[in-house]
């Protein structure tokens, strides 16, 4: 192991930290732009060109606004509860790959942190870290607004989990591997949506529960429980919370395209693998699309018909998917 | 220290506990207290709630949060002055309430009503009845997180607004219907802008229905959900689009009918499941039929003048005054004293987007109210909060207090 490949690893990082949290500045401005157009409005335009600033407005104003512990609050857990919840967020795309190799002043740079042999279940195991952060923020505010909101996302995160968990078996199944690189390559001709549709529907459906958006946005449902887990919280702190609920968006549409749509592949992408990264962004910015589009049409489900549906529905589903999966791909010949 | 002598008196803890279930006493349920801040109890309604997980075991309305002694204000008012007040009630009926402020003054003095002003009366009326309910159907599918409805629905209100504006300068607190008629004739747009809003919001209308009436998110979220009995609606006084989703065709336009209603042809929808989701059918049907019975008003629109011609109550026209000594006199009278109205009491209803509205007014002889007592819907229909929202989830809660459409200005005046 050469210095060279550790400052390579460090720089990467610190590129992946750097677009995950850019990503989620303008996830913000997009959504805003996108749900406006969507409802007759025009969105937020004024600062800088198209309302290009605004994300960074709203940060300044985010940092500058006053940080209020409640009274009765459990201090530590108050402010460990964003920290524990954003930081799942940020590391959980560290496995998925964005291209292949590219030639970068005369050094082969594979596009990707890491290619590990588990990444599947990394991804898995990351990802339910982060609920505890929203239980305990529900739990340390003293508020019981919040708490309802955290009780909610404990019992949403359960009984999704297990679908979406069950969501990833098909593209292992087919692959052979729980290397994500090893899955994008298997799906150079064929992209896993058109083999396994019904996963890729489970992994939708489940993603959108994971990451707490709209119709599953239990948790936070500011109609009935004013902003959910995070009511007492202010300023950066706040500001976390939104920050890991958006890169988590972004997270699950990046792991979701690599799983189902092809990740970096597409055309011309061996020729010039700078084109994956580009092919990847246009996937998750749909992917995104699609994110929103929903949250613009559909009503909140209720807490208890989300459970019913979560363990009548999709966990019966997603078993009966990997049968069909694991019988086809016997029949195509493994 | 004197102690002051006064009828007020806090009410004690021990006498508020037969509202909640024993459980509560102890910590097993959990009390929760959902207003008056809260982003879905539309204004500033308190509702405290008894929780078994998010189950409610017991809710209690507090009201009284906006409450604005309104109705005591106008009995230092004349009658015209009294009238601004009015719009401040209801204020999603502010036109409704002038409509029936009026047509009880009217009464008591005895005053006729132009054709042409009754049937201007009518259209704005109904646009008005469109308009709060475009802001419920907007609301209450915001409450249930069809967040994209609530814009769509601002869309057309804007339009009713418009025409508002045009007719009365004033986008809500209209005060355009005044005693004895109009405050002046609508303008020469007035015809096309409401020509345009019957041909366009029908299909709009659709629009909202695809969103909603199909979804199979908002029928798991309203059919079943807060269901209340025709009896028991009658047994709380309860009126207007609730009662109808429970199965009675009670709508005053249609038995009690005012200003001109009888003329014009339509339906009173109806519902029998009597749940949110019937409460929502009849709303949106209701606006069809606003619709029906605006375009027929505006077709059959008759000439003439807006404002009964008897001097000793309404104003002469500006034009008048100039060559009229009697004109002036009149003016100045009107306008600095006021017109005297007998002794007597009167009580008037009208159907108001909620419900049945009343207005009790008892003149002194002078030319204010002796008292005036709004019969209000809001306050009527809030009441049955308790009992239909027992054994719903917290999520239910917020839908159920949408679907009853309270106006907490209608409901505390």
């Amino acid at each position: 192991m050469d210095a060279a490949l550790i400052w390579e690893w460090i720089i990467k990082s610190v590129v992946i930290l750097l677009v995950m949290t850019g990503g989620f500045a303008y996830v913000t401005l997009y959504e805003r732009r996108v749900l406006a157009r969507m409802q007759v409005r025009i969105g937020p335009n004024r600062v800088g060109w198209q309302g290009l600033l605004q994300p960074v407005a709203d940060g300044i104003k985010l940092i500058f606004k006053e940080e209020l512990t409640p009274v009765g609050a459990d201090r530590l857990i108050f402010i460990l509860a964003p920290v524990i919840t954003v930081i799942p967020a940020l590391i959980v795309t560290a496995v998925v790959p964005w291209g292949t190799e590219v030639n970068l002043f005369g050094r082969i740079v594979p596009l990707r942190l890491a290619d590990i042999n588990v990444a599947v279940l990394y991804i898995l195991s990351v990802t339910s870290i982060s609920v505890y952060g929203i239980t305990l923020a529900g739990w340390s505010s003293n508020n019981k607004y919040a708490m309802l909101g955290g009780l909610r996302a404990t019992a949403q995160m359960i009984s999704y989990e297990l679908a979406l968990g069950m969501a990833f078996v098909g593209p292992i199944l087919w692959t052979g591997s729980m290397s994500l690189g090893d899955i994008v390559s298997a799906q150079k001709n064929l992209w896993f949506v058109v083999i396994m549709p019904l996963g890729f529907i489970i992994y939708v459906i489940a993603s959108l529960a994971e990451v707490n958006r709209s119709p599953f946005d239990m948790p936070e449902a500011e109609q009935e429980l004013t902003a959910g887990y995070h009511t007492e919280y202010s300023g950066m702190k706040f500001a976390l919370f939104f920050m890991a609920e958006y890169i988590k968006m972004i997270g699950v549409s990046m792991i979701g395209a690599t799983l189902f749509l092809g990740g970096y592949q597409g055309p011309f992408v061996d020729a010039y693998p700078w084109l994956g990264p580009i092919y990847l962004f246009i996937k998750v910015a749909l992917w995104l699309f699609f994110m929103i589009w929903v949250r613009a049409t559909l009503p909140r489900f209720r807490y208890d018909r989300l459970m019913a549906f979560g363990w009548k529905v999709l966990l019966p589903l997603s078993l009966l998917y990997i049968v069909v999966t694991a019988v086809l791909r016997l029949l195509v010949g493994g | 220290m004197t102690e002051k002598t006064s009828n007020y008196r806090e009410t004690n803890i021990d006498e508020l506990r037969h509202l909640v279930t024993g459980r509560a006493l102890t910590g097993e349920t959990m009390l929760l207290n959902m207003g008056p801040q809260h982003p879905s109890t539309h204004g500033v309604l308190r509702l405290l709630l008894e929780l078994d997980g998010e189950i409610v075991l017991n809710c209690i309305p507090d009201i009284g949060f906006l409450h604005t002694g309104v109705e005591k204000n106008m009995e230092s008012k004349t009658y015209q002055k009294a009238e601004v007040m009015t719009d401040r009630l209801d204020y999603l009926n502010n036109v409704g309430n002038n409509f029936v402020y009026c047509m009880a003054v009217e009464k008591l003095v005895d005053l006729d009503v132009p054709e042409r002003a009754q049937a201007v009366r009518v259209i704005l009326a109904e646009l008005t009845r469109i308009s709060s309910h475009l802001l419920w159907i907007g609301t209450s599918a915001l409450d249930l997180a069809a967040m994209s409805v609530f814009m769509y629905a601002m869309r057309e209100r804007e339009m009713i607004l418009d025409i508002m504006e045009m007719c009365s300068g004033q986008r809500m607190m209209t005060t355009y219907i005044r005693p004895g008629g109009l405050w002046r004739d609508v303008p020469a747009e007035f015809d096309g802008a409401v020509r345009n809003f019957v041909n366009i919001f029908p299909r709009r209308l659709d629009e909202y229905e695809s969103m909603l009436t199909k979804n199979a998110l908002f029928l798991e979220r309203t059919v079943g959900i807060g269901p209340i009995s025709q009896e028991d609606c009658i047994r709380y006084g309860i009126t207007g689009p609730v009662l109808r989703a429970s199965g009675r065709a009670f709508d005053l336009r249609k038995i009690r009918p005012y200003s001109g209603y009888e003329k014009y042809d339509f339906t009173v929808p109806t519902q029998t499941a009597g749940d949110v989701y019937a409460r929502y059918l009849v709303r949106v049907q209701e606006m069809r039929e606003s619709i029906k019975i605006i375009d027929q008003a505006i077709n059959k629109l008759p000439g003439g003048p807006i404002r009964s011609s008897n001097r000793k109550f309404v104003p002469p026209p500006r034009s008048e005054i100039g060559v009229s000594m009697e004109a002036l006199i009149h003016h100045f009278k009107l306008w600095t004293e006021g017109f005297p109205a007998p002794a007597e009491s009167v009580y008037v209803t009208a159907e108001s987007p909620r419900g049945e509205i009343g207005v009790f007014l008892e003149g002194d002889g002078g030319p204010k109210p002796w008292r005036i007592h709004y019969r209000t819907p809001s306050l009527l229909n809030l009441q049955v909060m308790p009992l239909i929202t027992r054994n719903h989830f917290v999520a239910d809660l917020v839908g159920i207090i949408g679907s009853l459409d309270v106006i907490l200005g209608d409901s505390d005046r």
